[in-house]
């Protein structure tokens, strides 16, 4: 399948700012920021060999948002850690920006499924923290995480200590934690799954925003089928064990998206489909483990 | 339930035992070499308290002088070996517990010596300890620093192997070299189990700074009340005990300060600061 293709938008039609729209529509005939050909991860648990993922061929332009949709167990996780350089794949070629990914980096930054922020720093020591590390001179660091505390509306928040704020309100500064470093690309996974409905609506609809006007490449995790059809460029339909890219499903539907139109929702029927024949593989393999 | 009640419940228990523990006394139903009364042993508290010399500004400072009781001078004098041991024996644990939690090879190699001295209790060093130091403070210092090492090394390695994943994953996601993270995630992290061996170090260091001075010093509580059994003076020797006693609440008081502040962030903590 022509991937380059395949899930090319009309930026005329998207939200936000059309000027820098436009010019992140024209950065994605780019070749992809993200190559991974032949992957394969295999896990040893419980004295037997579990393959994770097998064969998965996946090119990911710059500037495009991926969802990884698939039930439990897919491997959609394992692939974006594998990615992100914290467990690297057994065999394949994986390449980030061209080069092997051998480690974590800040090129790729993560935002977690857990709230991974550092409890014992405030939101602003938080956002801070990449900063520091790179060392960058205090007054930049402290305009810059101003200006990003502002932009999620965090400013008045920002003497507090994780364990005081929302779940929305943490995944925000998570989002800003990671912004402050300004990497090419954004690894997400299933960040918005903790949260109410409302909130994820939101944060989703700020994630968009803060896509559309600094254009990363976003790999973002989800089991929701509505939330990949919502955000994505492109749906990657994950297979139950071992992981395999059942099906690229582009999005060409205009942003801001409605869910209730009849387009989405055929697009979700169709999606909702190749999802729950693994979802069903998935079960049977509970039960045929329960049974013997 | 307000403060002033919840204070006046505290105080019940306590005035009841020390009104018939007076009572008794005073009906002369105990020996006041065996027990002495209340009342006896505050007064005796007291001139334990004062300055052995009257004021005089040529010799000393108002505030020296206030301190120059035998009193003050043995809390001060056991004070300050609980502080230095314990800084001593913490100071030792704090960084090795790191490296221990942290890297399996040094846990490997040094863990199986510490498992075998961790179970002596630091009294049976006393023998060796004046072997080795002599008499004064060294031996006692020892002592100490050898009672407040292994807890606060146990909860520290603790501590840092139940450091959640998650946090060293995103610190190195975000660029975090190796001190970083041991610096702003793995030692933050591990605070509230490195606090709790400080608590217990403490304690010990309480424990063995009294023994210590029974042994090779000439000055300390622990001294002192040994030297009170000599001259069968019980009422000294309980002025000294619950001298002991309200120097341990003071720590423990001054601990719960501290460990609230550090830990501030936890959650848990900030519901019944």
């Amino acid at each position: 399948m022509d991937s380059a293709t395949a899930w090319r938008v009309d930026p005329c039609e998207l939200v936000g700012a059309p000027e820098e729209l436009r010019a992140a529509g024209a950065g994605r005939g780019s070749p992809s920021i993200i190559h991974l050909a032949g992957v394969r991860k295999a896990f040893r648990a419980g004295g037997r060999e579990v393959l994770a993922l097998d064969g998965i061929d996946l090119d990911i332009a710059e500037g495009e948002l991926v969802c990884l949709l698939g039930p439990s167990g897919c491997g959609k996780s394992t692939l974006l850690n594998a990615i992100a350089g914290f467990s690297p794949p057994t065999s394949g070629t994986l390449l980030a920006n061209g080069r092997p990914v051998t480690g974590p980096g800040p090129d790729r930054a993560m935002v977690f499924q857990e709230y991974a922020l550092f409890p014992w720093m405030t939101v602003e020591a938080n956002v801070a923290f990449g900063l520091e590390i790179k060392g960058e001179p205090p007054a930049a660091i402290r305009e810059r995480v101003a200006s990003l505390l502002g932009q999620l509306g965090l400013t008045e928040f920002r003497d507090r200590f994780p364990k005081d704020l929302s779940g929305g309100m943490r995944q925000r500064v998570a989002i800003a934690r990671v912004l402050a470093i300004d990497p090419p690309m954004l690894l997400m996974d299933e960040p918005f799954g903790a949260l109410d409905a409302l909130t994820r609506r939101n944060l989703q609809d700020e994630l968009l925003r803060i896509w559309a006007r600094l254009r990363k490449t976003i790999v973002f995790v989800t089991h929701g089928i509505e939330e990949a059809i919502y955000l994505a460029d492109r749906v990657v339909v994950m297979t139950y064990r071992p992981g395999r890219v059942k099906r690229l499903v582009p999005v060409e539907l205009p942003r801001p998206r409605d869910t209730a139109s009849p387009e989405f929702n055929r697009l979700k029927r169709e999606v909702s489909a190749l999802v729950m024949e693994e979802q069903a593989r998935h079960e049977q393999a509970e039960r045929g483990a329960t049974a013997s | 339930m307000t403060r002033p009640e919840r204070l006046a419940r505290s105080v019940v228990v306590p005035a009841l035992a020390l009104l018939v523990w007076e009572a008794l006394s005073r009906a002369g139903k105990v020996s006041p070499v065996i027990l002495p009364a209340p009342s006896q042993v505050l007064v005796r508290w007291w001139q334990y308290l004062l300055p052995l010399e009257p004021y005089d500004a040529s010799k000393l400072g108002r505030i020296a002088w206030l301190f120059s009781g035998e009193l003050p001078q043995d809390a001060l004098g056991s004070l300050y070996r609980v502080v230095v041991g314990f800084l001593i024996g913490g100071g030792l644990a704090l960084p090795l517990g790191l490296f221990m939690g942290r890297i399996p090879l040094v846990h490997d190699l040094l863990n199986p010596v510490l498992e075998i001295v961790r179970p002596i209790p630091p009294i049976a060093f006393i023998p060796l300890s004046i072997l080795w130091f002599g008499l004064g403070d060294p031996p006692a210092l020892f002592l100490i620093a050898l009672g407040s090492f292994f807890p606060v090394l146990v909860n520290t390695v603790a501590g840092v192997r139940n450091v959640d994943a998650i946090y060293i994953r995103a610190a190195q996601n975000l660029g975090a070299g190796e001190v970083t993270l041991f610096r702003r995630v793995i030692l933050p992290a591990a605070m509230p189990y490195i606090l709790t061996g400080v608590r217990v170090g403490i304690g010990v260091a309480f424990i063995v700074v009294i023994v210590a001075e029974m042994t090779a010093v000439n000055k300390g509580l622990g001294y002192r009340i040994l030297e009170a059994r000599e001259f069968m003076w019980s009422d000294k020797i309980i002025a000294g005990m619950v001298t002991i006693g309200f120097c341990g609440l003071g720590i423990d008081f001054f601990m719960n300060r501290l460990n609230r502040w550090l830990l501030r962030w936890h959650r848990g903590l900030s519901d019944h600061a």
